[in-house]
């Protein structure tokens, strides 16, 4: 208590009136604006949880319940928080009749009845979690195929990623020729480049090869460097002092051994950074994977998760669970790299 | 571990001497001077061996797809016959009609109708979308920019949604904005009051401001490059404008507002790019409903979508193609207005401007 005291004291004394009436404002937008954020995950999770019987017919509750229950006469009847003569009781509606009116009873004396208006009353509820929802999502679907696939694009197509990238932004970053500028510029100016200019004929030349349904044409361009990623490790690279690269080369070391034991130890940062950014990328990736990918056993799990929405349209607890499943691999690297995170995002902008 | 820490302390002073030979090779290499030119090429060479990866994967996946394209563009090609030289007939196929059309006001004149309806949905959703998305992201990174309690958890809340975006984000909010069975509507009726809440994506009149709010509930992307402008605004331009007697509102209108407008102009851009490729969130709600994909009645046939179809569902290869290529037209054009209006009203730091 003199805790909050203490701190309520400090805020007046450290700020002005005005401040403190903005800061307050600030505090309630954010607060009702995380509110609006944070529901449609709370309902995701709640729905993940749900006994299907409630998803028909308590669709709009945002927590994983079912009616409260008591035995009258030998029947379950829903109970009710109702209030007689000013004292609340819990009595089962035991009849509806007309005009939204119902009979009320109290479980311990059946024989009494209390004629109520039903919407008045507050419905009881407790607590009807499912987690075995869960395992049946994933006996549903090829839910492991789908990870493994996905898994194997994420992380082959980042070692490429960071392969061709640390070569390339090392030599846009470390090198005089004549071209290199130009070079550069070319490589900005795809940023800008809609890919579907491209799609058609690399589509053809995949097919061509017999790549076609196979987990390659999402892996195998990540070998060739791509902007964004240059981009941001290039503005690293430079960063860092040309005095280490000289020291090294009076020491005898080639440009390559140069990039390896100077520039990349030292670039850390910003390789976890462009890591974690292509994990993203790769993970939520529907559109290539949805191209490239037409047999069941070869998707990733965005498709595999589209394609199990269509066939299970009235499952929603099993489709949800699927989806609460999807989404924790990014949610738990955030959390652990947030840091570096917010860092990253400052020089990347947007990817993907 | 000290004398390591020596050793490399004295590396570290060295290069000064390095830095002077980097100037003597910098001025020796204009002059003509063959037994300096060839360390140049040597330095020159190896730059060009470390970009090799990107420039392969640039004539492979970038400039010659590029090319390929315009020339399928041309041409009627399903990917089992040979492409077949058409001429210009499916650009023809694109845009005949358009007289007929402007002048009796009747869409049914174009020769593709769907080619218009789809320009027409991806402008309407751009004109809603980014001035919202815009605003609102920028008010939302001027709050989270302020020093109140708990701002770490605050800003990650608000970034939280954006690093999901895709599938499982748009199959949730299809369920939220579901008509029957979602949470939305009841929320409308019965806490707002609203009589008759919108069918949303099942309503033609409001499929597109149904993906409006789903854009908007991840808008913390561009929140957060938004921050880390308002992070970068050098405290003495806020200090002398107090100085000069500025309230809050003429420091946030003559000191954030301009410093920001660089990146306002840079979410701009790639904001109308990523319009003119949105895919995945009409993909994912249509999809599997009864007037399928870009349902209902072309409500939602986004550019993308209509070109997806035609490519992959009809393997009309040519004429995708032709989409494609007036697709990267409207980009190049819309993004060379862009810039050209930007020298009007983005600020840039060190560049001197008549407006006081």
């Amino acid at each position: 208590m003199s805790k909050i005291s203490n701190f309520v004291l400090g805020l007046f004394r450290s700020v002005s009136g005005h401040e403190l009436f903005i800061k307050g404002i600030t505090t309630l937008i954010l607060a009702s604006g995380s509110i609006l954020i944070l529901i449609p995950f709370l309902y995701m999770i709640s729905t993940s949880l749900k006994d299907p019987a409630q998803i028909r017919s308590d669709s709009a509750s945002l927590f994983p319940r079912k009616p409260k229950m008591a035995e009258v006469n030998g029947n379950p009847e829903p109970l009710y928080a109702v209030t007689v003569d000013g004292q609340s009781h819990e009595f089962a509606l035991v009849r509806k009749m007309p005009e939204g009116l119902g009979q009320f009873v109290d479980p311990a004396r059946p024989d009494v009845i209390h004629e109520l208006k039903i919407n008045d009353q507050q419905q009881l509820y407790r607590w009807d979690i499912h987690w075995e929802n869960y395992g049946e999502a994933i006996r549903a679907m090829p839910f492991w195929r789908y990870l493994g696939n996905t898994l194997i694009v994420t992380f082959v197509g980042m070692a490429g990623m960071l392969f061709s990238c640390s070569l390339v932004a090392y030599g846009f970053s470390r090198f005089r020729a004549r071209w290199l500028n130009l070079l550069f510029l070319l490589l900005l100016s795809t940023i800008m480049l809609p890919s579907q200019v491209r799609l058609i004929p690399v589509y053809i030349l995949f097919q061509r090869l017999g790549w076609v349904d196979t987990l390659l044409p999402l892996i195998v361009p990540q070998f060739f460097a791509n902007a964004y990623d240059v981009f941001l490790l290039r503005q690293f690279f430079m960063t860092i002092p040309l005095e280490l690269d000289d020291a090294a080369k009076i020491d005898g070391a080639n440009p390559l051994q140069i990039l390896l034991y100077i520039i990349l130890p030292q670039a850390r940062p910003a390789l976890v950074s462009v890591g974690i950014f292509h994990f993203l990328y790769a993970w939520n990736d529907f559109y290539e994977p949805l191209i490239f990918l037409h047999s069941r056993e070869n998707w990733t799990l965005a498709v595999g998760l589209q394609t199990f929405d269509a066939l299970y349209t009235v499952n929603t607890h099993l489709i949800m669970a699927v989806s609460v499943l999807m989404i924790i691999p990014p949610i738990l690297l955030f959390f652990f790299s947030q840091k570096i995170f917010t860092q990253g995002v400052v020089f990347t902008g947007i990817k993907g | 571990m000290e004398e390591e820490s020596n050793e490399s302390r004295r590396e570290m002073t060295m290069p000064e001497s390095g830095d002077f030979g980097l100037l003597k090779t910098q001025i020796l290499m204009s002059l003509p001077s063959i037994r300096r030119m060839s360390l140049a090429r040597r330095e020159a060479l190896a730059g060009y061996a470390f970009v090799i990866p990107w420039i392969i994967g640039f004539l492979i996946f970038t400039i010659g797809p590029m090319l390929a394209s315009l020339y399928f563009s041309f041409t009627k090609y399903n990917i089992v016959d040979p492409p077949q030289w058409v001429g210009l007939a499916n650009y023809a196929k694109a845009f005949s009609g358009i007289w007929d059309a402007i002048r009796t006001g009747d869409p049914r004149q174009f020769r593709d109708p769907l080619f218009w309806k789809a320009l027409q949905v991806t402008i309407y959703y751009a004109s809603i979308a980014l001035p919202l998305n815009l605003a609102f992201s920028f008010f939302l990174a001027v709050l989270l920019n302020q020093k109140v309690r708990g701002i770490n958890i605050w800003r990650t809340i608000y970034f939280l949604p954006s690093i999901i975006a895709g599938v499982a984000v748009t199959i949730l909010w299809v369920r939220i904005l579901n008509p029957r069975v979602g949470v939305l509507n009841p929320f409308l009726k019965d806490v707002l009051g609203v009589q008759s809440p919108p069918g949303w994506l099942s309503d033609p009149e409001w499929a597109i401001p149904a993906l409006v709010i789903m854009g908007l509930w991840s808008v913390g992307g561009s929140m957060i490059i938004y921050l880390a402008g308002l992070q970068g605004v050098p405290t003495d331009l806020y200090d002398a404008a107090k100085v000069d007697g500025a309230n809050a509102w003429q420091r946030f209108w003559n000191v954030t507002f301009p410093m920001m407008t660089p990146v306002l102009f840079y979410n701009l851009v790639l904001g109308m790019i990523a319009t003119f490729q949105y895919f995945t969130q009409v993909y994912v709600a249509t999809s599997n409903s009864l007037g399928g994909l870009g349902s209902p009645q072309h409500s939602t046939l986004f550019y993308n979508v209509y070109l997806y179809q035609n490519a992959f569902r009809y393997f009309d290869m040519g004429y995708a193609s032709t989409l494609a290529w007036i697709l990267f037209l409207i980009v190049l054009i819309l993004t060379a207005l862009i810039f050209r209006s930007s020298e009007a009203w983005v600020y840039y730091e060190g560049q001197l401007r008549g407006r006081g």
